[in-house]
């Protein structure tokens, strides 16, 4: 089991264990506010944007290109963006922190 | 060729010049072919508006048939954003356990239905009775107004083998004058009534507004449903082994929804109007003429989508449009993939194939493409598993 946590745009930090799956599906099962996963996580609808935390990018790894041209149109995108459909749970995920891109 | 093979009309022009041209009524409209194209397009509705006369972002234009706008469909931001709003909450109640329970209760009937028939025609025994009881749960009326709407055919805005068709659309507007007045009087639990008592921006909303709401939540789950629902089954007559697949492996149906929605594009294209002198894949287009932001064949581009004409049933990464893109992406997406993601279990639960007896394509003419978008008819056998 490894921890992760969602901080929504209202502030709200919520911290669920988790150990498989995609990042979006515990969201979404979770109900995290701002987190959508319309299309169930075959990157097409961007309502799983996320931010991840800085110090935490090279271990969660850049998006594709299919994911970023996908974020390149979507509101508040930055180098910290995220499709979080396609950020797969695994062991190095733990104490990983998310920032919900959307309200 | 399979009956349940689609092929793509668009990879030339798509491949070459990335453009397609197309006249509609004296309104020409220059069709952007290449999925990034679109998405673009799609997203700057500054240039590429959707707010322009009611019914001109439509292909083929409505401009002579309707004068109410379609909400929030035939609107820019910020007033777009302001109405979905409002609106999202009431289309997302697909996902709400009580909306799915009644929902498979709607499938197994149609599903129990069909297979005690010889044979039926899925278009209109089938896609169309499914479609319109669907539609009751998203609209949270009585089911037996389903039967009024299947009445109505398959069609709300044409004829059976015409184009566009006043008196046909006057039966939809008609109805719909009737029911807000009804609901006025005598407000119930459906959305007449909750949008006649909803605010937007503190102002009450006109009924003028509401029926341009419920316009578009008829016209626009119409055709694309009753298309989705009889290609998918297409493919599955065509494909025995994937009722098979499905039934197996439950967790790939989501895949399989998606993949049938890039694959099949149920809505070809939408327009929208230009407001400025601009470019489009480095072609002039001069303020209010129309560019259409083509799904379809963004659909198979084969600069993003691997084995782009072919269905793969458990593709991972589908970043299609055929639900559209950005802001004005599909009101009824979330009502539509529960029809299709339960109907796909259903199916694979409790039929062991499919077999065609015969069909007549839906060809659609497109300046100087032509696109197979789904069936006129399509007759088959649905034997029980």
């Amino acid at each position: 089991m490894v921890k992760i946590t969602f901080i929504t745009k209202d502030n709200k930090s919520t911290t669920l264990e988790a150990d498989s799956g995609s990042v979006m599906a515990l969201a979404v099962d979770n109900n995290i506010l701002g987190i959508g996963g319309d299309c169930g996580g075959v990157c097409s609808c961007a309502t799983c944007h996320v931010h991840v935390q800085e110090d935490q990018a090279d271990k969660i790894g850049k998006a594709s290109e299919i994911e970023e041209d996908m974020l390149e149109l979507d509101d508040n995108t930055n180098e910290f963006s995220r499709l979080s459909c396609q950020i797969e749970i695994s062991e190095e995920l733990d104490g990983a922190v998310f920032y919900v891109a959307q309200e | 060729m399979k009956v349940s093979e689609f092929t793509c009309p668009f990879a030339h022009a798509r491949q070459s010049k990335g453009l397609g041209f197309m006249d509609d009524q004296n309104d020409p409209v220059t069709m952007l072919l290449r999925l990034k194209d679109v998405r673009k397009t799609a997203h700057n509705w500054k240039t590429f508006q959707s707010g322009a006369v009611p019914g001109r972002i439509v292909i083929p234009s409505e401009v002579k048939i309707r004068d109410t706008r379609q909400i929030p469909f035939e609107l820019d931001p910020p007033a777009h954003g302001d109405f979905r709003a409002l609106l999202d909450p009431w289309f997302k109640r697909p996902l709400e356990d009580e909306y799915q329970h009644k929902l498979d209760n709607i499938i197994d009937n149609v599903i129990d239905k069909s297979t005690s028939l010889a044979s039926l025609d899925i278009v209109t025994e089938f896609a169309l009775i499914l479609q319109s009881q669907a539609l009751t749960l998203l609209l949270n009326t009585p089911f037996e107004e389903s039967k009024t709407w299947i009445s109505w055919g398959t069609h709300v805005f044409r004829s059976d083998g015409e184009a566009l068709d006043a008196n046909k659309a006057n039966i939809l507007y008609d109805y719909l004058d009737k029911e807000i007045d009804r609901a006025a009087e005598n407000p119930t639990d459906d959305l007449y009534s909750v949008l006649l008592a909803s605010e937007v921006n503190g102002k009450q909303l006109s009924k003028e507004e509401v029926k341009g709401i419920l316009i578009l939540t008829f016209a626009g789950g119409r055709d694309t449903v009753i298309n989705a629902i009889t290609n998918s089954i297409a493919y599955l007559a065509d494909h025995p082994e994937a009722l098979e697949q499905l039934k197996q492996n439950p967790d790939m149906i989501n895949n399989a929804v998606e993949e049938f929605i890039r694959y099949f594009s149920p809505l070809t294209q939408m327009g929208r109007v230009v407001t400025t002198d601009t470019e489009v894949c480095e072609h002039a287009q001069k303020a209010d003429t129309r560019v259409s932001l083509c799904w379809a064949s963004a659909n198979r581009d084969e600069k993003t989508f691997e084995r782009a004409d072919e269905i793969v049933l458990d593709r991972k990464i589908n970043p299609h449009v055929g639900f559209g893109f950005s802001h004005h992406n599909c009101l009824g997406a979330t009502h539509a993939r529960q029809i299709l993601r339960t109907l796909l279990l259903k199916l694979s639960q409790q039929v062991s194939a499919i077999e065609v007896i015969d069909y007549k394509e839906n060809i659609e003419e497109l300046g100087e493409f032509n696109r197979k978008v789904g069936f006129d008819n399509l007759r088959v056998v649905l034997h029980r598993a």
